[in-house]
């Protein structure tokens, strides 16, 4: 499984990355292709590069820390390419 | 009201907006739903005709609703908010301009005190 | 309290529609400011040939027609066609068109419960729903409530609409926050073994294909 880490920026404006998973690390689930890039389409922009569209599979332990209700239950979301950092293999 | 929206005094404000409410706190769900009104699936249809042929992006709707701001959600209805996301894009695009748009509403909110007589049916 | 007001008791409409929804107060609430911006941008539109009435009709009725019946038709398939549900797992878009049902551009994505794992449907940034295949979603799933609490305690969300769930079962939360839009393969009752393709349809709630329900039982 390819082991990803979202990045951890905070640009204003249109993002589809959720602040509560950024800087946090995921697995990829699956890949969905490639789609629009909504920080263009948002403001007009039609014909920007499109972006690797990812599911990736979040813990809630590695989301929430000790606050988790139950640590092994998962989160799915789909996150753009240019959101994501590959990390080693471990 | 617990710290809602990045909003708040205490806190200095970390980049998150208002509408990313993942994992905020937030009162218990109230199972409740409405059957929709004429006028909502009016502007739902707008929203997914004008969008259909190119005049502006969901994103750019959701751009729109997004920079209402977070008074906004709270203060009007899901589809109050997207007539209003829904004509800025149109205004971005052109398709008529604020003056037609001013004269229009003064021409409709004439015709009647209601939404049935102002809409004609 | 949440931001989608809809108490108009004042008005004429009173009890539950036909559907068991509330009414809600439709052409004979005072004209508003919203109300207004509608109808004028309705007209701009018409008159400037973008569109016209005939057009806007069209839409609404095919709206209209989309119902969570779609998806329980769907579900109800998946229970009896082994090759059906494999199709779905696979691509369910592909997998509702090949039913008849007319989901546009939806990139739909078909998520399966079983004994061990529930999956729950959730969008934290807006409000991203199967609208396609399940028609418009409830106000509770575009509440502040749903929207922020379900990725961080699913557990006690689920509670909140009568549904407990083992320890032992897996919660997988699913954030639409992009291009697909999710459907929950709800698992099939006990005790349905003898039941038709119809009768196990009418088993499939909305809910269950949210995740915040699960089918009834005969």
């Amino acid at each position: 499984m390819d082991k990803v880490r979202v990045k951890t920026m905070m640009p204003p404006g249109h993002v589809r990355a959720p602040a509560y998973l950024r800087g946090k690390t995921g697995v990829i689930e699956r890949r969905l292709g490639e789609f629009g890039n909504p920080e263009l389409l948002a403001y007009g922009h039609l014909d920007g590069p499109k972006q690797p569209l990812y599911r990736v599979r979040f813990t809630m332990a590695e989301i929430w820390g000790d606050a988790a209700e139950r640590p092994t239950d998962t989160i799915d979301a789909e996150i753009y390419g240019h959101w994501l950092e590959p990390l080693d293999q471990g | 009201m617990p710290n809602v929206g990045g909003m708040s005094e205490n806190t200095p404000f970390d980049g998150r907006r208002w509408h990313d409410m993942g994992g905020q706190p937030a009162g218990p769900v109230t199972p409740e739903e409405h059957d929709f009104a004429l006028w909502e699936k009016r502007v739902d249809a707008l929203q997914v005709l004008m969008s259909g042929k190119g005049h502006f992006t969901v994103d750019g709707l959701r751009r729109a609703l997004e920079d209402m701001g977070e008074d906004a959600y709270e203060k009007y209805s899901y589809y109050e908010r997207w007539i209003a996301a829904v004509n800025q894009n149109l205004i971005e695009a052109g398709l008529y301009t604020l003056e037609e748009l001013g004269a229009k509403m003064d021409e409709v909110r004439k015709r009647g005190d209601t939404y049935g007589e102002a809409a004609g049916g | 309290m949440p931001h989608d007001h809809h108490d108009h008791d004042h008005f004429h409409h009173e009890g539950m529609s036909p559907s068991g929804h509330p009414y809600r107060a439709d052409n004979d609430e005072p004209l508003s400011y919203w109300q207004t911006m509608e109808i004028a941008v309705r007209e701009l539109l018409i008159e400037k040939g973008h569109t016209t009435p005939a057009e806007i009709a069209a839409q609404i009725e095919a709206m209209d027609a989309r119902s969570p019946a779609n998806g329980a038709a769907v579900v109800a398939r998946a229970w009896v066609d082994p090759a059906f549900k494999q199709r779905l797992l696979e691509d369910a878009s592909a997998a509702s068109r090949e039913m008849g049902f007319d989901i546009g551009a939806l990139h739909l994505i078909a998520v399966e419960n079983s004994d061990d794992v529930h999956n729950v449907i959730v969008c934290t940034l807006c409000s991203c729903y199967p609208r396609n295949l399940l028609g418009l979603p409830p106000d509770w799933y575009k509440t502040r409530a749903y929207r922020s609490r379900t990725v961080k305690e699913p557990r006690k969300v689920l509670e909140e609409f009568g549904v407990s769930l083992p320890d032992s079962t897996q919660i997988r939360v699913h954030d639409s926050t992009a291009d697909m839009r999710y459907i929950v393969l709800p698992a099939r009752p006990e005790g349905t073994d003898g039941m038709s393709e119809q009768e196990l349809a009418q088993l499939v709630t909305r809910d269950s294909m949210i995740g915040t329900g699960l089918p009834r039982t005969p």
